[in-house]
């Protein structure tokens, strides 16, 4: 056994309101900059539709992931390590940029200049990318809810073979949000695609990172990944991605993404799993099988034996403590009602998702039902197969039976609090009905609708030994340190050339820049923008809003 | 002006290609990249790229068997000059047409398409310059020496004076007496090798080989220096991880 430990999340789906905050606040603090300005590290898609990039599911075409061969051996999708030093001089499965969408903004200069005139002025949409003038085609949400679903959501790569049972005339469809960062795989196929090297799993809490000193721009993870969540920065020619807000983490604040998501249904907390396991569980050669195989690879943190073994791995005893406490353990292992992305790319992503009973909810509430009825809502989970069975293809590689089984565990938890709250005896056979007990609903019903702050975020800081230097504590120089205090501007090969500088030392001067620019839209030769890392969101930060005008 | 030609220019040109790189990489690691446009156009690309980098690829071992390998080591192996010759000339102007054809279509790719073009840098510019300068110049010399039926052999005076510079015995006299051709291939050469540390062709040497041994998963120890910094002494972490 040897003990890891894995930053994970969860996700409620029945909360998402779909409104995009989490990837407007992560694409504010992470993609803001040239060359990144198609990419979306948190994204939040319409399902069914296409997602972004556009049907990215679709492996038969993009050929991400893993596949187990003949020989029953766990090897990637896209070829082996020949084949992708034969391919590298030209990528035969990199998404090109219209697979994305082209990158935009406005003339707004348009606006502002025009002389007095009889029509209003328009600003005109100008291409990122060509600089050219350019007609919106397309965007990461373009499909937003369900919009020209007709024509478009049937090219959803997951309802292949169910298509003409699937309706998307507005009153007969369904649909749910399906927010996506980087799944910080367990096995992750970026990093088994870099031919650099330079992807990493860190050792300490399991998030996947791309080191930008090591990055050559090869392009094999953007095609390894099969959730295409790697990008790849057009303009250093490096590939960036989702970096589990590592620096807000280390600290032990949660992600931007959960820290503003305005549901609240983002749970991120620690896993214990044992490495040795890894690679057997990946090669399962039953596909409905994997999601057993992944939960089995998870540890109990409350087992004497996995205890010892961790604190002999050198995990700090914090740490266990919050894996203890992990809200990813107890909704994954305790109550069984997470299921994690596509098991089928056996990459063992980390990123779990509640699947949503939404779907069903909708259907009974709309043909005159009792929807919180817990024999209407069982029999509705029989009755409406196309929605166990799209959310079958997407959590559990098409098998229903544990999205059922989920979906029973929800409606079981919505019926049995309805007494409660209505001040009735509570029912327990509609608990033993999904197979628990009361007391076990009333628990996950806590966790699921009124956990507070710190219980959905258990995040364990980094290293106490090294927390002066994490939280940025103004008793040392913040430019005390190797290659200091030399860094910012850019090097003599263009943007962003030259040393890194470590991440508080950039936000400082990111702050600086900002207040002491005069212009007001990107200017070259300056790095601009407070940066909401380290925004607590109190108080007005300097620079935040151009100085007041003295009239 | 012979030494200043043969003897100055490619000293310099090494030491500037040396210590050029050298301090690349310690500078400017992050800048160090193929900088790829695949991702603005691919049909163009994965037509060019792969023939002008195996292209590349075989006019370099060619230049190898050529130049680094000396005329008696080929003799004692039992390959007579005809033969050599043949083969030299078949090889290098198929290797050679493939690269200069890659070449083609690349520069009009980046001519054309928008935002490969808006893409482009100065230093980009200059690279292609000095590379596909030095290419025709290569293949012009080859095809032309042999169409007139009196092919010059290099390998008595370009070779011998090319190896002489790396054993501190410089021979300038054997380059001077060359063909205009090989003289002007060479020049542009130089001024190539001296450009290269500072432009895109440095990922040359960052061509991944070690993919073909390393284990498919890295794990990585958190870097204590991109937190903030360093753990100071006596503070650092009892297990070291």
């Amino acid at each position: 056994m040897r003990v890891m430990a894995q930053m994970a999340m969860v996700m409620n789906l029945d909360k998402c309101i779909g409104c995009h905050t989490c990837s407007v606040t992560c694409k504010q603090t992470w993609t803001n900059r040239s060359g990144v300005e198609y990419v979306w590290f948190n994204n939040v898609e319409t399902r069914p539709g296409q997602g972004y990039p556009r049907t990215y599911e679709d492996q038969d075409r993009w050929l991400g992931g893993w596949t187990v061969n003949r020989r029953g051996r766990l090897t990637l999708k896209g070829g082996g390590r020949l084949r992708k030093l034969l391919s590298i001089f030209s990528n035969p499965k990199l998404p090109s940029i219209q697979d994305y969408y082209e990158p935009w903004t406005y003339d707004y200069d348009t606006l502002i200049s025009s002389p007095l005139q009889e029509h209003t002025p328009v600003a005109r949409p100008r291409s990122l990318i060509t600089g050219e003038h350019t007609k919106i085609r397309w965007s990461a949400n373009w499909d937003d809810n369900l919009a020209g679903a007709p024509e478009l959501a049937a090219k959803d790569p997951l309802i292949k073979g169910i298509e003409d049972k699937v309706r998307f005339e507005f009153e007969q469809t369904f649909m749910f949000y399906l927010p996506r960062i980087c799944e910080h795989c367990l096995n992750p196929s970026c990093a088994a695609s870099c031919p650099s090297g330079a992807i990493y799993k860190r050792s300490e809490d399991g998030i996947v990172l791309v080191d930008q000193d090591r990055c050559r721009g090869w392009r094999m993870c953007v095609s390894g990944c099969p959730y295409k969540k790697v990008y790849f920065n057009h303009r250093t020619g490096k590939a960036e991605k989702c970096t589990f807000c590592f620096p807000r983490v280390e600290v032990g604040l949660p992600t931007v993404c959960a820290e503003t998501c305005v549901g609240r249904l983002r749970y991120i907390g620690l896993v214990l799993y044992d490495a040795d396991r890894v690679l057997a569980a990946a090669s399962t050669q039953d596909e409905h099988d994997l999601l057993e195989a992944q939960r089995q690879v998870f540890l109990d943190p409350d087992d004497p034996e996995v205890v010892q073994a961790a604190t002999a791995a050198g995990i700090p005893q914090d740490w266990i403590e919050a894996a203890q406490r992990s809200p990813i353990h107890a909704l994954i292992n305790t109550y069984r009602v997470a299921l994690p992305l596509h098991p089928e790319y056996r990459t063992m992503p980390m990123v779990w998702y509640i699947p949503p009973l939404s779907p069903v909810v909708d259907v009974l509430r709309d043909t005159g039902h009792d929807a919180e009825d817990h024999g209407n809502l069982f029999a509705a989970i029989e009755a409406l197969r196309i929605p166990v069975e799209y959310l079958a293809r997407l959590f559990t590689a098409g098998d229903p039976a544990p999205v059922n089984e989920v979906l029973r565990k929800l409606a079981a938890m919505r019926s049995y609090m309805r007494d409660i709250n209505l001040g009735r005896e509570p029912r327990e056979e509609i608990a033993a009905r999904a197979g628990m007990t009361g007391e076990q609903v009333y628990e996950m019903y806590r966790l699921l609708a009124i956990a507070k702050y710190e219980d959905r975020y258990v995040i364990p800081p980094a290293h106490a030994e090294q927390a002066h230097g994490l939280e940025e504590l103004a008793t040392e120089c913040s430019l005390d340190y190797e290659g200091g205090p030399g860094m910012g501007g850019s090097g003599p090969f263009g943007e962003s050339s030259g040393g890194v500088s470590p991440i508080a030392v950039e936000n400082f001067r990111m702050l600086q820049n900002r207040q002491s620019t005069d212009t007001m839209a990107a200017p070259a030769d300056k790095a601009q923008r407070v940066n909401l890392l380290n925004w607590d969101g109190k108080g007005r930060p300097e620079g935040l809003f151009p100085p007041r005008r003295q009239s | 002006m012979t030494t200043m030609l043969w003897v100055v220019v490619p000293y310099m040109a090494i030491t500037v290609f040396v210590v050029g790189h050298v301090w690349r990489y310690r500078y400017d690691k992050f800048g160090w990249t193929t900088r790829s446009s695949q991702l603005y156009e691919n049909r163009l690309l994965r037509l060019g790229s792969p023939l002008f980098h195996f292209g590349i690829l075989l006019v370099a071992l060619g230049h190898v068997g050529g130049v680094l390998i000396p005329k008696s080591w080929t003799e004692a192996a039992g390959i007579s000059e005809s033969v050599y010759h043949f083969l030299a000339v078949v090889l290098g102007v198929l290797a050679g047409a493939m690269t200069l054809a890659g070449a083609a279509i690349l520069v009009y790719r980046r001519r054309t398409v928008g935002p490969v073009f808006s893409a482009t840098t100065r230093n980009d510019k200059i690279m292609y310059v000095l590379l596909v300068g030095t290419i025709v110049l290569g293949l012009g010399t080859t095809v032309l020496g042999n169409l007139t039926d009196h092919p010059h052999d290099y390998r008595e005076t370009v070779a011998p004076w090319f190896r002489s510079i790396f054993y501190l015995q410089p021979k300038p006299d054997l380059m001077a007496a060359a063909p205009l051709g090989f003289q002007l291939h060479a020049l542009s050469a130089w001024a190539l090798v001296a450009f290269w540390p500072f432009s895109r062709l440095v990922h040359v040497f960052s061509a991944p080989i070690g993919y073909l041994t390393r284990p498919y998963i890295v794990y990585r120890s958190r870097d204590p220096k991109h937190g903030t910094r360093a753990p100071r002494r006596g503070w650092e972490s009892l297990n070291q991880r």
